[in-house]
């Protein structure tokens, strides 16, 4: 038996808590003391008939107001699943339980009204569970009875629906009538509504996908407490984020970037050589290195940004609206910094999507803003990582929980223009770096064809990698097999061919590579002058893998020469066309005399050197 | 097979002592021995709960300073400190159980009370329901239907108090009720102990904030998502010991309002309520007052399991405390109840 957890938005007049006490009732998971309770409130509310809405509405203001307030959860299970649901309101003014409630859910049922086709609340719901990257969603249209069970509102609502449902980016949407007064469709299949081919909502809840939102790839280990019951043994305890780890494995750990090994891992069941994502976990490792709560673990190849400034959306949950650079405190995974929001770049229309100049968020709105924090946090896009993406702001003076971030990545020049724009073709403009920061670099490799170029870069950028650079290979041939299929090797088409791999370097460094290592023969001078003046000077490294022709010719790895000797291949470097060796190489590496592995070394010693001197 | 499974318990409880055995221990039946394996196998809810429950009590534990356990010997409480223990194994729990003591608990909860923190090696902290009374800070109800429920409410704030305790984590669920069903896993209590529902904190992802002013307080519930079922199949699978009244039993009772209350010297009878012996258990095990039984012949773990599976009745239909008002629960809770 898995779990599942979904949330439900919709209003009351939608029949959202009816539709949850139905579905418990007719799972048999309402109890005989419980449903008489339920009768016995309906009958001093006057209704007539039994109000399942009641299951579900807890707190007294609820019941007297006949609406629901604050997040419920319940829980039932089948002979398949067990549930929990957290039911929202769905009233404008309650947008902030509605993303409470829909934070940690694998999906979502949004309830709405066929009487009243699509209304903007139904696309409210249907973008904060976009938003909160909610990967699905079924759409329950209710009182179906009300239309007299027909197909055509159900079909025109469907249509309307997904129409909109495509500018989100909620992958799986189903859509079920429904009469949850009654019960159509609910548990059991509908004999009221023969038209629809589909599963009654328990059916489409039993079989979607529990754990959906896991991220299985890119470990993360935010240590929660250290556990030291004595001078032999030191654990480090937390909830793995995202990710596997097995024991042996290295790690480095942020913010020390110290690298060392899983030395034993210990679940709640007892000692494992493995764990993955959602296991509560202690682990020890090889080397006396200083961890403490707020630290993560993580793979020496595959960290997550180190970002003193972040790009994040915000949903603003407190009744003092938010005020941009007064001081916050900022809770992501286990460390808490402070922070403020410096730039608010817009507002969103949740009920038209548009965007708008604000001042200020109040309460229930969403915005996208640049926070910047007192201490570098370790982020992963929200998109790809539920927990590093995340965050929550409180006030240090209420303590009150006051916004929900949802992190698009590390605040840089073009995300936070105020419209958003990117910066064009001007030379790149990198944004100021935070203390932490190391310099970034295009290197960029020339030389002739065979002279080792993307040899030696692999081997570097695995060097690279080990040590946390997030280090880009942009590799001339395997450019030519795609963005550059359609160029020759014509003057004007190498130039073509240099201009565009500068500007995707450009690009990688503008989204957080911290090296982008090109491998281009790029035979002329002029070419490559102008690739130069695309970068801040200290940002451009240009390398030249020396080889004579002699050399190349006889590794030959490709063939090429073989052919280009046979006619086969005009306009080739080196034998019909000219290559024009760099005057001002910051680094020559001589194939011909070193090993390709110790080019690499020397070239990743020179980078090591040529970047931390930068950093000061 | 069944060798299997005895190692298996074996391994889980060298952690307590030998002197808790488990129920199954007794049950005779081989199919039981299976039942566990092939539901430990199945139940990969379980392990999301505990791992959860984990969390929420490393997170308590990190952002809290002096933490105590509310421990009834009630199984949510046994399971609470269960889980609280793992989630600083290999170091030793060093948080203390706080047992608020209405002085009408049944003697073998007060037993079980003793021997388990014994076992398990933490501190136990009494505080008495008497002692409010007998300061003048609280009066006992009076009539037939007296309950010392809602004074030790006084009890256990003041206990927050002399204690200095900045967190105080329960057992409670919130499939238990439905005021319950609406409140944070981090609690925030004012400076006079009070839940203000309408003030709640949002709650996101795994992120709890502790925050809070000097004199007041959290209550942490890591087992909120958990229901009566899967507290008993946890108490199977991890072979956990409870007190022996949650087990069928033969025992005095009499019936009041359609529930079956203990024959105690808490409780006085009405002319008309007559003592009968009955084969019961209790689904809850609150104050003799106000805890109903159940007739059942359910003696061991698996049997206790499949009874509420197909239980049709909620847990708390047996509690007269939460029958005494649509909203009870949310009123005590206010006050600062558990």
């Amino acid at each position: 038996m898995d779990l599942l957890r979904f949330s439900t938005a919709g209003s009351v007049d939608d029949g959202k808590s009816t539709l949850i006490g139905r579905l418990l009732h007719d799972t048999a998971s309402i109890c005989v003391d419980q449903y008489a309770a339920v009768v016995q409130a309906s009958r001093s509310l006057g209704e007539d008939e039994v109000n399942l809405a009641l299951v579900t509405d807890g707190l007294r203001a609820e019941r007297e107001q006949k609406i629901t307030i604050d997040v419920a959860h319940r829980y039932f299970r089948t002979a398949r699943r067990r549930f929990i649901i957290a039911d929202t309101p769905g009233h404008v003014q309650y947008t902030r339980n509605m993303v409470t409630g829909a934070s940690t859910a694998d999906l979502i049922v949004v309830v709405m009204d066929a009487t009243r086709g699509l209304l903007t609340q139904t696309r409210r719901h249907a973008f904060l569970a976009s938003l909160l990257g909610i990967p699905q969603m079924v759409l329950a249209v209710n009182k179906m009875d009300l239309v007299g069970y027909a197909q055509e509102p159900y079909d025109r609502i469907v249509t309307e629906f997904a129409a909109f449902a495509n500018k989100l980016t909620i992958r799986n949407v189903s859509c079920v009538p429904v009469c949850a007064r009654i019960g159509d469709n609910i548990v059991e299949r509908s004999t009221r509504m023969p038209w629809y081919q589909g599963g009654p909502l328990l059916h489409l809840l039993e079989t979607a996908s529990a754990g959906a939102r896991a991220n299985t790839i890119d470990f993360r280990f935010p240590v929660q407490m250290v556990i030291r019951p004595g001078a032999s043994f030191r654990g480090y305890a937390g909830t793995i984020a995202s990710g596997t780890v097995s024991t042996g494995e290295e790690v480095m750990v942020l913010p020390s970037r110290l690298t060392t090994r899983i030395k034993s891992i210990a679940a709640a069941d007892g000692a494992t050589d493995a764990a993955a994502a959602g296991r509560a976990v202690v682990v020890t490792i090889t080397d006396e290195i200083d961890v403490s709560r707020g630290d993560m673990l993580v793979r020496p190849g595959n960290i997550p940004d180190a970002a003193s400034a972040v790009d994040a959306y915000l949903c603003w949950m407190d009744a003092e609206p938010l005020a941009v650079d007064k001081t916050y405190l900022l809770a992501h995974t286990t460390r808490r910094v402070q922070a403020m929001v410096t730039n608010l770049a817009y507002q969103i229309d949740v009920d038209t999507l548009h965007r708008r100049p604000a001042a200020t968020l109040g309460m229930n709105e969403i915005g996208r803003a640049t926070v910047v924090t007192a201490a570098p946090l370790f982020i992963d896009s929200y998109r790809l990582n539920g927990t590093t993406g995340s965050f929550v702001l409180v006030d240090p003076q209420s303590n009150a929980t006051v916004a929900a971030g949802m992190i698009r990545g590390r605040a840089s020049a073009a995300s936070t223009a105020a419209a958003g724009e990117p910066a064009g073709n001007a030379p790149l403009a990198l944004e100021p770096q935070p203390a932490d920061r190391r310099r970034r670099a295009v290197v960029w490799l020339t030389g002739l064809s065979g002279s080792g170029k993307t040899t030696i870069a692999r081997l570097a950028q695995a060097r690279l990698l080990a040590e946390t650079e997030r280090t880009v290979l942009l590799d001339g041939d395997e450019l030519r097999q795609g963005l550059c299929r359609d160029l020759g090797f014509s003057a004007e088409d190498r130039a073509e061919n240099v201009r565009r791999a500068a500007e995707v370097a450009r690009l990688f460094l503008l989204h957080g590579a911290d090296i982008v290592l090109c491998t281009f023969i790029s035979p002329y001078r002029r070419d490559r002058d102008y690739v130069r003046s695309l970068f801040p000077p200290e940002t451009f490294i240009e390398v030249f893998i020396k080889a004579d022709i002699a050399t190349c010719r006889a590794r030959d790895p490709k063939g090429l020469y073989a052919r280009a000797d046979a006619g086969g291949l005009p306009q080739f470097t080196g034998i019909s066309d000219p290559y024009e060796e760099p005057t001002h190489a910051a680094l020559t590496l001589d194939t011909t005399l070193l090993s390709a592995e110790a080019a690499a070394a020397v070239l990743h010693d020179f980078l090591r050197q040529q970047l931390s001197r930068r950093v000061r | 097979m069944s060798k299997n499974g005895a190692s298996g318990r074996e391994r889980v409880n060298t952690v307590t002592d030998v002197h808790i055995v488990s129920r199954e221990a007794d049950a005779s039946s081989v199919s039981g021995e299976e039942c566990v394996n092939v539901a430990d196998v199945l139940h990969t809810h379980l392990r999301v709960l505990e791992d959860e429950a984990i969390h929420i009590i490393r997170e308590a534990l990190a952002q809290f300073e002096r933490a105590a356990i509310l421990f009834s010997g009630g199984k949510d409480s046994v399971v609470l400190a269960w889980l609280a223990r793992k989630a600083v194994s290999p170091a030793k729990l060093t948080v203390p159980l706080l047992h608020i003591d209405t002085g009408h608990n049944f003697p073998e909860t007060l037993r079980f009370r003793d021997a388990f923190a014994r076992e398990l090696n933490v501190p136990l902290l009494v505080r008495l329901v008497q002692d409010t009374i007998d300061r003048g800070r609280a009066a006992d109800e009076t009539g037939v239907r007296a309950t010392r429920n809602a004074l030790q409410t006084v009890t256990l704030l003041d206990a927050i108090q002399e204690l200095r305790l900045d967190a105080a984590l329960g057992g409670a669920r919130r499939d238990e009720e439905k005021a319950r069903a609406k409140e944070r896993i981090f609690s925030h209590r004012n400076a006079f102990g009070e839940w203000e529902p309408k003030q709640q904190r949002p709650e996101l992802w795994g992120l709890y904030n502790g925050r809070k002013n000097a004199g007041e307080h959290f209550r942490v519930f890591p087992l909120s998502n958990w229901t009566e079922l899967d507290v008993w199949q946890y108490v199977a699978r991890e072979h956990i010991q409870l007190p022996e009244l949650y087990f069928a039993h033969d025992r005095e009772v009499f019936e009041r309002d359609g529930m079956l209350l203990a024959v105690s010297d808490h409780v006085r009878l009405d002319t008309d309520e007559r003592p009968v012996r009955r084969r019961v258990r209790f689904r809850t095990i609150g104050d003799a007052t106000c805890t109903g039984a159940l007739c059942s012949d359910a003696a061991t773990t698996h049997q206790v399991v499949a009874e509420i599976a197909a239980a049709r009745v909620t847990e708390r239909g047996g509690r007269a405390d939460d029958r005494r008002s649509e909203t009870s629960m949310e009123d005590r809770k206010r006050q600062g109840y558990f």
